[in-house]
């Protein structure tokens, strides 16, 4: 068994209510609602205006920068293209299309002649042409990820862990599309140049990490799988690098730092799907889950359908559902509106009726320590706390709150229902905002001092 | 279908989801485990100790709701915290007392000691043993002079003058007078709790009990009562007074004076001790080491009680010298950073 990390907790994991339940596809939607910010960098530039006809695979968003293109996920007509809702919260410039039911396949997407006998260099390209990024809900671009880990990483890793409660994607993924993620750990290992992939399972899914074994030893594939000890956040990058390796991310770093990269389940796939077929990512699988869903379900559909549609396929909603969340009940984010699309990084949605969250009016600190001793990032939000409750930037960078996570263990086990998490956010916010706020009366002390040389002169 | 326009969503921050522990399941399960210690105490001295607890909870509620009440702060007696301290005041008080003192100590620890500095979370010292502090203070000889005799049979409910009391343990350790001691009380005796003391420390036994069932609710950690009882027994094993065997004068010592209450009820409080394990080992050690001083030097036989008085006003240094390793950053380098 593999080492473990300090902290965790152990939320009931609540995913019963879909582990057992075959990947759906969801009826094709009638409209798709294509956001230009599905992953982690600068937005992409829409390619089409309305009135344009679009085919399945083709490009409709360029990157600049950190990015990955974005593909339309459906074949029919651009009504619009205009700033929609979307799961991070406010507006975003989207397209929207108008699905004529021919999932007519675009030109652009070819597969590769011999998939097996593409270079690393020609991996990478087919990888980022893909417009694949971090599935798990990180969604950095992964062809980033590869190139610059290439030659430093020495330990990759697939993220199976999938410590999220209520979540059941990639469970099933291991269950019913096994070969996918064998193939697609063999692509890594290609452009990597390890020998071996690890794939990090919490041991809560036995029978995925046989289905898993069995593909392994009929290909005889490169790669093992690794069972975790069942605890949250497992998932988390760091954790999961400790755990298999047992070497720390420095503060402020990457797994890259310590020879690891880390890719999710659903990535994977995603990269064995484009160099094999030469798709890139149109398609999302999303667990529907939680007290205020009349019928659970994990459900595949094209990237852009509105949540709406997912939640009809599952029996609608609850009366007094109060909270829509896109994500996993520990980082998820809970939504304003059910108006929003599935994006690349969705693997989630969950609906509340019930106080799951058991909020009281006025938490005080009765100073128990347990959140202490739940941080996997070896913090005392306790004191953290304190220090962000009266803006004490000085102290804050002390206690290092910049190495906070935000995975919400300490406010999930908090007795006293302190919320934690979100004055960390806060207090990130206040050491960025001081820090940007020095740099720039740095600066400008800089340009006076220039300045006053200059007319000295 | 759903009116997916009209839902009334709430968009709060994450995680969206809470363990079920909360502050009155913790305090509930410390009332539980102080429920085999009065039991005992009921069948030992009677049904005044049953009323004298209940006259200490009451007054502690009353005591923290009006004050709030008083001051307009949001109210708090929910949380149980007020019905723990009602009881543990009660524990560390003669059973022979009179009613309403012990009303002066709930008082005292409520509104001096834990209101006035905030609430809960917020006093720096336990309320309870700052109530008692207050009481042996105020009344020296009601609060240490006459121990009630359990095995004289029960305390009368009202009135206290005929009460038969005898010496604790403690006197005669103190005096060191084992042969006294041995004759008196067994170490069995001391054990199970048929010796003079106040009325919840004196089962070793059913405070151990109530101990375990809070470190297996996760309600404490070992680390604090570990640390405490473990000094106590290897300090007074190499020391004996009086000329007493080792092994024998460990098992008195360990056994009587609260420690136990002390260890696993006092010295756990969270509001007043170490947040990491760490520090709750320093913790425990540090009231041990008192305990033992107080008990050999100090002019009192008792030392539990101030020792963990004293240590709790330590608790701000220790949280502040004992943080965890950062995350990353490997031992050596931790020491570089501290060094520069
Ligand atoms: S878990 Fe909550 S109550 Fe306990 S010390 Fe941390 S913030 Fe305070
Ligand atoms: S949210 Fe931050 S402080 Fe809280 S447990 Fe996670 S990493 Fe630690």
């Amino acid at each position: 068994m593999a080492q473990a990390f300090f902290g965790g907790v152990h939320p009931h994991d609540m995913k019963a209510a879909t582990n057992e339940k075959a990947i759906e596809q969801l009826a094709p939607p009638a409209v798709v609602v294509i956001p230009m910010s599905m992953h982690f960098g600068a937005p992409c530039t829409p390619l089409v205006k309305a009135g344009d006809h679009v085919k399945v695979g083709q490009k409709i968003g360029e990157f600049h920068g950190l990015g990955a293109p974005i593909h339309a996920s459906v074949s029919g007509t651009v009504k619009a293209v205009e700033p929609r809702p979307y799961s991070m919260g406010g507006n975003i410039m989207s397209v929207v299309i108008d699905n004529d039911f021919q999932d007519e396949v675009s030109e652009e997407v070819k597969a590769p002649a011999d998939p097996n006998a593409l270079s690393v260099e020609e991996m990478v390209e087919i990888v980022k042409n893909a417009g694949i990024v971090g599935m798990g809900g990180a969604t950095f671009p992964t062809h980033v990820k590869i190139t610059s880990g290439i030659g430093k990483v020495s330990t990759v890793i697939i993220n199976g862990a999938e410590c999220e409660p209520y979540i059941t994607g990639d469970h099933r993924t291991m269950l019913e599309r096994p070969e996918e993620i064998i193939g697609g750990a063999k692509f890594l290992a290609k452009m990597f140049g390890v020998d071996k992939v690890v794939i990090g399972v919490e041991d809560n899914k036995q029978n995925g990490i046989d289905a898993m074994n069995k593909v392994i030893a009929e290909q005889k594939a490169p790669v093992v799988v690794e069972p975790l000890r069942c605890r949250y956040p497992q998932g988390g990058e760091k954790q999961l690098c400790q755990a298999i390796t047992g070497r720390q991310v420095p503060p402020g770093g990457l797994p890259a730092d310590i020879g690891c990269a880390v890719f999710n389940i659903n990535t994977t796939c995603a990269i064995y799907r484009a160099l094999t077929t030469g798709m890139p990512v149109v398609r999302k699988i999303v667990t529907v889950s939680g007290s205020g869903v009349v019928e659970p379900k994990n459900l595949e559909c094209p990237i852009g359908t509105p949540v709406t549609n997912l939640l009809d396929a599952c029996g609608g909603l609850k009366d007094g559902t109060f909270k829509l969340i896109a994500g996993g009940p520990m980082m998820g984010m809970a939504q304003y509106t059910a108006d929003i699309p599935v994006a690349k990084g969705t693997g989630a949605i969950l609906a509340f009726c019930e106080n799951e969250e058991k909020t009281v009016e006025n938490p005080q600190c009765i100073r128990c320590g347990k959140c202490v001793s739940v941080c996997p990032m070896h913090l005392e939000p306790l004191f953290m706390y304190q220090y962000a409750s009266k803006g004490m930037v000085e102290e804050l960078n002390d206690a290092h709150i910049m190495d906070c996570m935000e995975c919400g263990a300490c406010s999930y086990i908090c007795p006293a229902r302190m919320h934690l998490t979100h004055m960390f956010k806060t207090g990130k916010q206040l050491v960025k905002d001081k820090a940007a706020a020095d740099r720039a009366a740095a600066e400008a002390k800089k340009k006076a001092e220039e300045a006053k040389e200059a007319a000295a002169k | 279908m759903t009116d997916y326009k009209n839902l009334k969503l709430i968009a709060t921050s994450s995680p969206h989801i809470r363990a079920a522990e909360n502050t009155r399941t913790i305090m509930l399960d410390v009332i539980i485990a102080m429920m085999p210690a009065l039991i005992w105490a009921i069948v030992k001295f009677g049904f005044r100790a049953l009323i004298l607890t209940a006259v200490s909870v009451i007054g502690c509620i009353v005591f923290e709701w009006g004050y709030r009440k008083i001051m307009k702060k949001p109210q708090s007696v929910n949380d149980l915290s007020a019905v723990v301290t009602g009881i543990l005041l009660a524990f560390v008080c003669p059973v022979n007392m009179p009613y309403w003192m012990i009303l002066v100590g709930d008082f005292f620890a409520i509104v001096v000691v834990k209101q006035l500095f905030g609430g809960i979370g917020k006093n720096f010292i336990n309320p309870a043993l700052a109530g008692r502090a207050a009481l042996v203070a105020s009344y020296a000889g009601t609060m240490s002079g006459a121990w009630a005799d359990p095995q004289a049979g029960w305390v009368p409910v009202v009135g206290t003058a005929d009460v038969v009391t005898a010496a604790t343990p403690l006197a005669y350790m103190k005096s060191g007078d084992m042969a006294g001691l041995t004759s008196q009380y067994s170490v069995t005796d001391m054990f199970l709790g048929n010796i003079g003391g106040s009325l919840g420390e004196i089962s070793a036994l059913l405070l151990i009990v109530g101990g375990l069932y809070l470190i297996w609710r996760k309600v404490i950690s070992w680390h604090t009562p570990v640390a405490y009882i473990a000094t106590v027994a290897v300090l007074t094993f190499l020391f004996p007074k009086g000329g007493a065997d080792n092994v024998q004068f460990m098992l008195y010592s360990i056994f009587s004076g609260g420690l136990m209450l002390g260890a696993f009820f006092m010295a756990t409080d969270y509001t007043t001790s170490p947040v990491t394990k760490t520090g709750q080992l320093i913790f425990g050690v540090g009231c041990g080491l008192l305990t033992v001083f107080i008990r050999y030097f100090g002019s009192y036989p008792e030392g539990v009680c101030y020792s963990i008085m004293i240590m709790n006003l330590v608790v701000a240094l220790i949280d502040k010298a004992v943080k965890p390793s950062r995350f990353g950053v490997v031992k050596s380098a931790n020491k570089e950073a501290a060094a520069k």
